[in-house]
C-alpha cells in the first residue's frame, strides 16, 4: 500500500512538473503569466484527437502537429493580445485569462465532452516496480518528464536562443542593449511554454478523457507549483512539484480525491507565511510579491 | 491627445476642452442656475429614474432580467472597488457564493426570514471573505489574482467532498420574497446605495489612500499608513457588496447550490468592468447593464454566453481600455475640435 | 503647521545602528555596519555604485529585514519594520526611484501622507484642511503655488518636480529623522542649487537628516559628517574633508566615480 502510494506519488509529481515547467518557463523569461495555459493544454489534446480520429493521421504526425500548432497559437496570442498590453500586469492577466476562458468554453459549447475523446497510450506494456504494477503510459510520463527537464536545462545553457532566454530573464533592458530582440525572444518563450504544455497534454491525457474542466485544473496546479517553488526558478519548480505531488497523492489515498486541490492551496498558504518569495525565489521576486 | 498627421504640410491635432458649464458648476457649485444644477444632476438622476420606470413598465420576463442585471452590477461594483485598492480578484464567485450559502444556511437550518438573512449574510460574508483572504493580503498583482482564482474552485470541491449543506444537491425550497416588487426595489436600492456610497468613499481622502495603494503601495507605507489595514477594510466593503448579491439571489431563486461558485460569477464582473471602464464603480455597473441583457437576448446560444463575455473582455482590455463610461463622460464634459498646428 | 515636531536637545543620539548586515543569497550587500546619528546633524552616506547604500536605507526604514543587527530610533527598537511603523515613529524616507501616485494630482499625493495617524496625533487629534496644508508643503519644497503643476496628475510631472514631491510627502509626516535616498540624482545643477536651500532650512529648524548621495560636491557643502561604504562595509566616518583625505576612501572612489 505505502509502496504503491510512494510510486504513484512520484508519478503524480512528475505530472505536475510537466505541467508547471511550461508555465514557469514563459513567466521566468518574459514575465508573462500565461493564464491561457490550461486552455492551450486542452487545445493540444483536442488537436491531436482531431488529427488521429477525424483526419486519420498516424500517431507521430498528429502529435507533432498538435505541439506545433499549439506553439504557434501561443505565439500569436502573445503577438496580438499580450504585446498590446505589455507591462500592464493586470491587463496581461485579464487578457490571457479571457482568451483561455473563451477557448475552453468554446470547446464545451462545440460539444467536445464525452468518453470518446481520449488519446491512445504510447507504450502498451506493464512493468512491476517493487511489486507495484505500473502501466506503459505512466512510464512514458516518467521518461518524458525527465527528458523535458534535461532538455530545458541543456537548452538554456548551450544554445543561442536559450542563452538569450536567460539574458532576458535577468534584465530585459540590458538584454536589449546587447542586441537581443527581446520581443521576438519573448514570443518564442511563450510559444515554447505552450509547446511544453502540449507535450504534457499528449503524455498525460491518455490516462483519462480530454475534459474541458481539466484545463482549469491544470492551470490551478501549475500556479500552485510555481508559487510554491518561486516563479521563474526551475529548481524551485522541481522541488515544489514533488512536495505537492506527494502531498496530493497521500491525501487522495488516505482521504479523498476531492481534497487534492485543498492540498495545493494549503501548500501556497504555508509557503507564503514561511517563505513569501517561494522556496527558491530571489529577493527581486519577494519585492514583486509583497 | 494629439493625433498628428505628419505627411501633410498642415498638421492638425484634436483639441479637447472642458465645457464651460463643467468648469463653472464644479468650481462655484451649481446652485446659482438651474441649468448648471441640471448639468450635474442629470447623469446621476437619469439612470435612477430610468431604472424605476423600466422595472415598472417592462414585461414580466424582462423584469426578471433587470433584477439579475442589477445583481450582477453589484458584483461588478464589488470587483471594481477591490481592484481600485490594488486587489485584482479572479474569483469574484467567492464573495457571491459565500453570501449565497450563508443566506441559504440561515434560512434552511435556522428558519430565519429574508429580512434577517440578507443583512446577516451581507455582514457575515464580508467578514468571512476578508478572513479567508487575510493571509494573502500581502500579495500583490498577479499573485493575489492567482490565489483568488483558486479559492472558489476549492470551496466547490470541499462542498462536494464533505457533502455539507446539501452537497451537490444544494439547499432548495427556501423562503421567497413576499412580493416580486420587493425584489425589484430591494436590488435597486442596494445598487444605488452601493454605487453612490462607495463612490463617495472613493472620492474622499480615505479613498485617496486606497487609490494610492493601487498606484504605489511602498509610498503609502512610507507615509506611515498601515496598508494591510486599509486593504482589509476595502476588501470587507467589496466582499459585503458581493455577499449581498449572493444572498439576494439565494432567496430570489429559492435555492442555493454549488453553481454559485461557478465561473460565471467570476468572469462577468471582470468583463463588465472592462467593457464599462475600470476604476469608477459606475463604469462596471454600466458594463453589467450592457452585458447581461445582451447575453439574455442571445439566450439561444446557451453555453456560448461565457465565450462572448470572455471575447468582449479581451477585446475591451486590449483594444478599448477606456471603456464605455469614460468615453461617455469625456463626451459629456468636454468638447473636441480640430485645430491646425505649426506650418 | 509645517514646523517640525518638538525636538529633544542637540547632540543626543537619535538613531543608532548596530552591526547591521544583509545577505542576499551568497552576496553580502551590507556587512556589519554600525553608526550613530545625533539630533540635528546631517549625516552623508557615500560610496561607489553597488556599495550597499540603498540597501542600508531599506534596512533602516524597515523595507528590508536585516540578517543581523539592530536599528533603534530614540531608544526604541525599529529593526525590520514594518515600514509604516517606522514612519509612524518619525523616520521618513524618500525613494531613489521616485514613487509618486501617478494617477493622483500632485497635491493629493501629499494629502495621502497627511491622512496618516501620525499627523493626526501630532496635531492633537485634528487633521485640519489637508488640501491647504498639502499646498503649503509643496510651496515649501519649491512648487509654485497656484500654478498648473500643483493640480496636475503626477504622471505628467517632470522628474525634478517628482523629487520635490517625494520630499514634500516626507515632510507631511513632520518626521524627526529624514532619510533622503539620492535626492539629487538625475537633477540638473540648477535644480540641485534650488533644493539645497530647502534642506538648509530644514537643518536650521533642527531636523536630523541622513543623505545618501552621489553628488559629493553639493553634499560636502552641507554635511556635518559623512560615512563611506564600500562593498557593504563601512570604511570611514568623520568630517568630509578628513574622510576624503584617507587613502582607502580615495582608492574606493578612484576609477569607479563616474559623476562629478
Amino acid at each position: 500500500m505505502l509502496q504503491g502510494t510512494l510510486i504513484y506519488g512520484f508519478i503524480n509529481s512528475v505530472m505536475l512538473l510537466l505541467v508547471a515547467l511550461g508555465f514557469n518557463l514563459t513567466f521566468g523569461i518574459s514575465g508573462v503569466a500565461n493564464f491561457a495555459f490550461g486552455a492551450l493544454y486542452i487545445t493540444a489534446g483536442f488537436l491531436a484527437w482531431i488529427g488521429l480520429n477525424t483526419l486519420g493521421l498516424p500517431y507521430w504526425l498528429a502529435g507533432c502537429a498538435a505541439v506545433l500548432i499549439t506553439a504557434v497559437l501561443a505565439g500569436l496570442l502573445y503577438r496580438f493580445v499580450v504585446l498590446r498590453v505589455r507591462g500592464l500586469v493586470v491587463s496581461e492577466v485579464i487578457a490571457t485569462f479571457g482568451v483561455g476562458l473563451a477557448i475552453l468554453e468554446l470547446f464545451r459549447f462545440l460539444g467536445f465532452i464525452g468518453f470518446e475523446y481520449t488519446l491512445p497510450e504510447m507504450l502498451d506494456l506493464e512493468v512491476s516496480l517493487g511489486g507495484v504494477i505500473v502501466d506503459g503510459q505512466r512510464l512514458t510520463i516518467l521518461l518524458v518528464g525527465a527528458g523535458l527537464t534535461l532538455f530545458l536545462w541543456l537548452f538554456t545553457r548551450h544554445t543561442r536562443t536559450g542563452r538569450a532566454f536567460r539574458a532576458i530573464a535577468q534584465d530585459e533592458h540590458t538584454a536589449l542593449t546587447l542586441g537581443i530582440n527581446t520581443e521576438r525572444v519573448a514570443t518564442v518563450s511563450v510559444a515554447f511554454g505552450a509547446a511544453y504544455a502540449a507535450v504534457a497534454a499528449l503524455v498525460i491525457l491518455p490516462l483519462g478523457t480530454i475534459a474541458v474542466n481539466e484545463g482549469y485544473h491544470v492551470l490551478v496546479n501549475a500556479l500552485a507549483v510555481c508559487i510554491v517553488g518561486g516563479l521563474g526558478s526551475t529548481l524551485g519548480v522541481i522541488v515544489a512539484s514533488f512536495m505537492i505531488g506527494f502531498a496530493q497523492t497521500f491525501t487522495a489515498t488516505y482521504l479523498d480525491t476531492s481534497w487534492m486541490m485543498v492540498v495545493s492551496l494549503l501548500a501556497i498558504l504555508v509557503i507564503l507565511l514561511v517563505r513569501p518569495s517561494g522556496l527558491f525565489g530571489s529577493q527581486k521576486q519577494l519585492e514583486e510579491r509583497i | 491627445m494629439a493625433a498628428q498627421d505628419t505627411s501633410k504640410q498642415v498638421t492638425r491635432r484634436r483639441e479637447r476642452l472642458d465645457r464651460g458649464i463643467k468648469v463653472r458648476s464644479e468650481d462655484i457649485y451649481a446652485l446659482n442656475s438651474w441649468r448648471e444644477a441640471l448639468y450635474l444632476l442629470a447623469p446621476r438622476a437619469l439612470p435612477v429614474v430610468a431604472l424605476v420606470l423600466l422595472q415598472l413598465l417592462a414585461p414580466e420576463y424582462w423584469q426578471r432580467v433587470l433584477i439579475s442585471t442589477t445583481v450582477f452590477a453589484l458584483l461588478a461594483i464589488s470587483w471594481d472597488l477591490a481592484a481600485s485598492s490594488g486587489m485584482v480578484c479572479l474569483g469574484q464567485a467567492l464573495f457571491f457564493g459565500v453570501g449565497a450559502y450563508l443566506a441559504g444556511i440561515m434560512n434552511h437550518y435556522l428558519g430565519l426570514p429574508p429580512g434577517l438573512t440578507l443583512p446577516l449574510a451581507t455582514l457575515g460574508g464580508g467578514v468571512i471573505c476578508t478572513v479567508l483572504l487575510l493571509p494573502v493580503l500581502r500579495l500583490r498583482g498577479i499573485y493575489f489574482a492567482m490565489f483568488t482564482l483558486i479559492l472558489p474552485l476549492m470551496i466547490e470541491r470541499i462542498i462536494e467532498a464533505t457533502k455539507v449543506f446539501g452537497g451537490t444537491e444544494g439547499l432548495s425550497g427556501l423562503t421567497p420574497f413576499a412580493h416580486p416588487l420587493w425584489e425589484s426595489f430591494l436590488t435597486m436600492a442596494a445598487l444605488w446605495v452601493a454605487l453612490f456610497g462607495l463612490r463617495r468613499i472613493m472620492a474622499s481622502d480615505y479613498g485617496l489612500v486606497l487609490k494610492g495603494i493601487n498606484d504605489n503601495d511602498r509610498a503609502v507605507m512610507s507615509a506611515a499608513l498601515n496598508i494591510y489595514r486599509y486593504k482589509a477594510q476595502a476588501l470587507f466593503l467589496a466582499a459585503a457588496t458581493g455577499a449581498f448579491a449572493g444572498a439576494f439571489m439565494t432567496h430570489s431563486y429559492r435555492f442555493v447550490g454549488m453553481p454559485v461558485f461557478a465561473l460565471d460569477y467570476s468572469i462577468l464582473p471582470i468583463a463588465s468592468a472592462a467593457v464599462g471602464g475600470l476604476g469608477t464603480l459606475a463604469g462596471p455597473a454600466l458594463g453589467a447593464f450592457i452585458l447581461v441583457p445582451l447575453s439574455e437576448m442571445l439566450r439561444g446560444l446557451g453555453g456560448l454566453r461565457i465565450v462572448i463575455y470572455a471575447v468582449l473582455l479581451v477585446v475591451f482590455t486590449v483594444g478599448l481600455p477606456e471603456g464605455v463610461f469614460h468615453y461617455l463622460r469625456r463626451k459629456y464634459t468636454q468638447f473636441e475640435r480640430w485645430t491646425e498646428v505649426g506650418k | 503647521m509645517t514646523e517640525p515636531a518638538p525636538q529633544p536637545p542637540r547632540d543626543e543620539i537619535i538613531l543608532a545602528v548596530e552591526g547591521l548586515s544583509k545577505r542576499f543569497g551568497g552576496v553580502t550587500a551590507v556587512d556589519d555596519v554600525s553608526f550613530n546619528v545625533k539630533q540635528g546633524e546631517l549625516l552623508g552616506v557615500i560610496g561607489p555604485n553597488g556599495s550597499g547604500k540603498t540597501t542600508l536605507v531599506n534596512l533602516i526604514t524597515g523595507f528590508l529585514q536585516p540578517s543581523t543587527g539592530r536599528v533603534s530610533l530614540k531608544g526604541q527598537d525599529i529593526t525590520g519594520g514594518p515600514p509604516y511603523r517606522t514612519a509612524e515613529l518619525g523616520l521618513a524616507r524618500t525613494f531613489q526611484m521616485v514613487k509618486p501616485f501617478y494617477q493622483l494630482p500632485a497635491f493629493k499625493n501629499v494629502v495621502v501622507a497627511l491622512f496618516s495617524p501620525r499627523v493626526k496625533r501630532l496635531a492633537g487629534g485634528a487633521y485640519g484642511d489637508r488640501d491647504a496644508v498639502a499646498k503649503d508643503l509643496l510651496e515649501e519644497v519649491g512648487f509654485e503655488r497656484d500654478s498648473w503643476v500643483i493640480n496636475k496628475q503626477a504622471s505628467v510631472l517632470p522628474h525634478g518636480y517628482l523629487k520635490r514631491l517625494e520630499l514634500a510627502r516626507c515632510l507631511a509626516l513632520r518626521p524627526e529623522v529624514l532619510v533622503l535616498d539620492e535626492l539629487f540624482s538625475g537633477l540638473s545643477l540648477a535644480e540641485v542649487a534650488s533644493l539645497v536651500p530647502v534642506i538648509e532650512k530644514l537643518m536650521v529648524q533642527g531636523m536630523t537628516i541622513i543623505m545618501v548621495e552621489h553628488r559629493l560636491k553639493e553634499l560636502f557643502r552641507i554635511a556635518d559628517r559623512v560615512l563611506v561604504l564600500n562593498f557593504g562595509q563601512k570604511i570611514a566616518e568623520g568630517v568630509p574633508a578628513e574622510v576624503m583625505a584617507q587613502p582607502k576612501v580615495r582608492g574606493a572612489y578612484l576609477g569607479s566615480e563616474s559623476e562629478d
